[in-house]
């Protein structure tokens, strides 16, 4: 059974889609064990995400957090490197962030300190994912085991720092002070205003379009530059490389960079463009919502970009599903982004066979 | 001073019970070449069908039933998955952890409407403290009756048993045909295969036993350490037990050790909270939290000895066509 003979629509199409097919269908039995109508259920979702301006809104604002941890995982997948540390290299991006919101906003105007922030986001980030890299690159330890203690280290850092450094006095829960307004990322709803559009009050910022920019970024990377073909090299063939003289070592340093950095980016969006202050827990798990995007989007920008619209389009419904549905949580999208995972990633050779085998028209040998 | 020694070292047992039995039950899982992050989610769901059981039938040993039966439930999903269809072990691990994360809240709301927890337990719904024999007649001798009554008597049956499952494992492992089958799918399975022996069968008993301990810790958690479930309450013990796993080097008494050294940190951790230590000052706690993770990646990096595990541990193995 030659690979080859099998229509790519199918491999790219069909094969994708029925995965995450069985994983809704998966998550309506557990919306029909509970008790409710799943069709109901779902129409609540749709509207709830794209039903009114100000929904749309919030679906976008969390897809922007979702594009930039799935573009995270899916540039290490692509060079064979698994890095579940998001969550943690996003904790850190914020701290970055934050700390130069609180440093330079007084003095400085908005277009100095965004791109700075930018920056400081994306550096703080792939420091962060830098540790990892190098053990794995130069010591030989398993990325996958370092990166998941990364993330329970940088909240315990996250923790120590917010108690006894960045807490603003006066106030109970563990927070700094509220930035000035010239570090605060603009809502896209204050830029539409001056034209008179009204798209709905909603904490999607300009954030937004630096993740479309990074989707095209990394298009370029993956896909038309040196980089990107050695880095593919060394995912699908790591002892293929390194006989084609690429230096093995040397690329898990600079994918898991550029990984941690656009995790980093997360706190862009999060501390400057809508809490506007440094404060704990503002990951609320993006870090590992990005594996069920990397994986659903197929690990291109393209699939990402629809991938993390449809899970922002979970997370803002399922919130007015909980409220239309009262016996249904928020959580019931950690469910479904879970059974994405299970079908489109750990068992996607489970109906692969079998759907290539329909398409295969029979080779005489 | 004694007696607090003695305290901290209590509540290094009580701390550590659930790491133990997470531990063991990766060794199994990872022993047979199969890597378990998913211990996490099978912890946080035998918690949850502990405390939901016991809170329903009165009986924690009901509940107990109910917590093993549901991580091998998800054992079988990752096996199924890791197994039969050579998925991506990592991935199917996340998955498991989840779509648990949001299953026992969803769930935990329908059933008990108290916002994702269970109802509070007590009397037999819970696992009480056992007092070994003498335990109060030797509490005034001094010395080692401080360490009979206070340390040793008055744990759970779970914490005894947790214990008692470290030489179990190791005889298991080391001196049985089972446990030699076990390591050599883990390092070599196609010379098992050769030996006419299924490589599969024997990985799915070891994830099996793996879920069957997960349930255990689950159940620790929700019925005897706590009474009742909480959301996310596993808190990141699964990982912590996959740490102590690899900084035991997948051996089962080195493992106990690490799970010790990790309970033990989080013990002190408690009690160093606003404390000073003469010369030093007070030492933040999150410092002392941290310990087991970076230690872990020290270890990883080769800078305090080295740790390797099982060779094929992670691939998926296929059998070679004619």
């Amino acid at each position: 059974m030659s690979q080859a003979k099998v229509p790519v629509w199918v491999n790219v199409g069909l094969i994708p889609l029925i995965n995450i097919l069985l994983a809704f269908v998966v998550s309506a039995l557990v919306i029909l064990a509970i008790g409710e109508n799943p069709i109901e259920a779902a129409g609540y979702l749709v509207y709830g995400a794209f039903g009114y301006d100000e929904g749309i809104g919030y679906t976008l604002y969390y897809a922007t957090n979702l594009i930039f941890t799935g573009l995270a995982v899916s540039v290490a997948f692509k060079a064979g490197l698994f890095n579940i540390g998001g969550e943690g290299q996003a904790y850190i991006g914020g701290l970055g962030v934050g700390l130069l919101c609180l440093w330079l906003d007084a003095s400085m105007p908005f277009w100095v300190i965004a791109p700075l922030a930018i920056l400081g986001a994306f550096i703080f980030g792939a420091a962060w994912a830098y540790i990892p890299a190098y053990l794995q690159a130069k010591r030989g330890s398993h990325i996958v085991i370092t990166t998941i203690m990364f993330n329970f280290i940088a909240s315990s850092l996250m923790v120590y720092l917010m108690v006894n450094w960045l807490k603003e006095e006066g106030r109970m829960s563990p927070a700094s002070r509220i930035f000035e307004e010239n570090a605060w990322m603009p809502y896209l709803y204050e830029l539409f205003e001056p034209f008179g559009i009204d798209i709905g009050d909603s904490p999607l910022n300009l954030t937004f379009l630096l993740a479309l920019v990074c989707c095209v970024l990394v298009w370029g990377l993956i896909w038309h530059t040196r980089w990107g073909y050695q880095l593919r090299t060394v995912g699908t063939n790591a002892t293929a490389a390194e006989y084609a003289g690429i230096d093995n070592s040397k690329v898990t340093i600079w994918v898991m960079l550029i990984s941690g950095g656009l995790a980093g980016f997360v706190g862009v969006n999060e501390i400057m463009g809508v809490n506007h202050h440094l404060l704990l827990n503002f990951t609320a798990g993006y870090g590992f919502a990005g594996i069920a995007v990397a994986l659903m989007g197929r690990n291109h920008p393209i699939g990402i970009v629809l991938a993390a619209i449809l899970f922002g389009a979970l997370y803002q419904g399922g919130a007015e599903l909980a409220f239309e549905m009262p016996s249904i949580t928020p959580e019931i999208v950690v469910v479904i982004q879970g059974l994405v995972i299970l079908f489109s990633g750990a068992l996607e050779n489970m109906l692969k066979g079998k759907i290539e085998a329909l398409f295969t028209r029979p080779v005489t040998a | 001073m004694f007696e607090t020694i003695i305290l901290i070292l209590d509540a290094t047992l009580r701390v550590s019970t659930p790491l133990i039995l997470a531990a063991l039950a990766g060794l199994f899982s990872e022993r047979s070449g199969i890597v378990d992050i998913g211990l996490e989610g099978k912890m946080l769901a035998g918690a949850f069908a502990a405390a939901a059981a016991a809170a329903v039938f009165g009986s924690a040993w009901i509940g107990l039933m109910f917590a093993i039966l549901a991580s091998v439930a998800l054992a079988l999903v990752h096996g199924f998955a890791c197994i039969t269809h050579r998925g991506d072990h990592i991935v199917s691990g996340v998955a498991i952890n989840t779509i648990v994360a949001g299953l026992t809240v969803t769930l935990g709301l329908d059933w008990f409407d108290l916002g994702g927890q269970t109802p509070a337990l007590s009397g037999d719904g819970r696992f009480t403290s056992i007092t070994l024999p003498f335990a109060d007649a030797l509490a005034d001798v001094p010395v080692m009756g401080l360490i009979y009554s206070e340390l040793i008597s008055g744990h759970n049956i779970l914490v005894y048993l947790a214990f008692a499952f470290v030489p179990a494992t190791y005889w298991v492992v080391y001196k049985t045909r089972f446990g030699l089958r076990l390591r050599a799918v883990g390092e070599n399975p196609h010379a098992v295969d050769t030996a006419g022996i299924s490589v599969a069968f024997v990985r799915y008993r070891a994830v099996i036993i793996c879920g069957i301990l997960c349930g255990l810790a689950g159940a620790y958690l929700s019925t005897a350490h706590n009474a009742g479930f909480l959301k996310d309450m596993s808190a990141g013990k699964g990982y912590m037990a996959l740490a102590a796993l690899i900084f035991g080097k997948w051996r089962p008494v080195p493992v106990l050790l690490a799970c010790l050294l990790f309970g033990f940190l989080d013990a002190v951790a408690v009690r160093m909270q606003g404390v000073a230590l003469p010369g030093i000052g007070e030492i933040p706690v999150q410092a002392i939290e941290v310990l087991p993770y970076v230690l872990t990646v020290l270890l990883l990096a080769g800078f305090i000895g080295k740790a390797v595990g099982p060779k094929a541990i992670g691939k998926p193995y296929v059998k070679e066509r004619a």
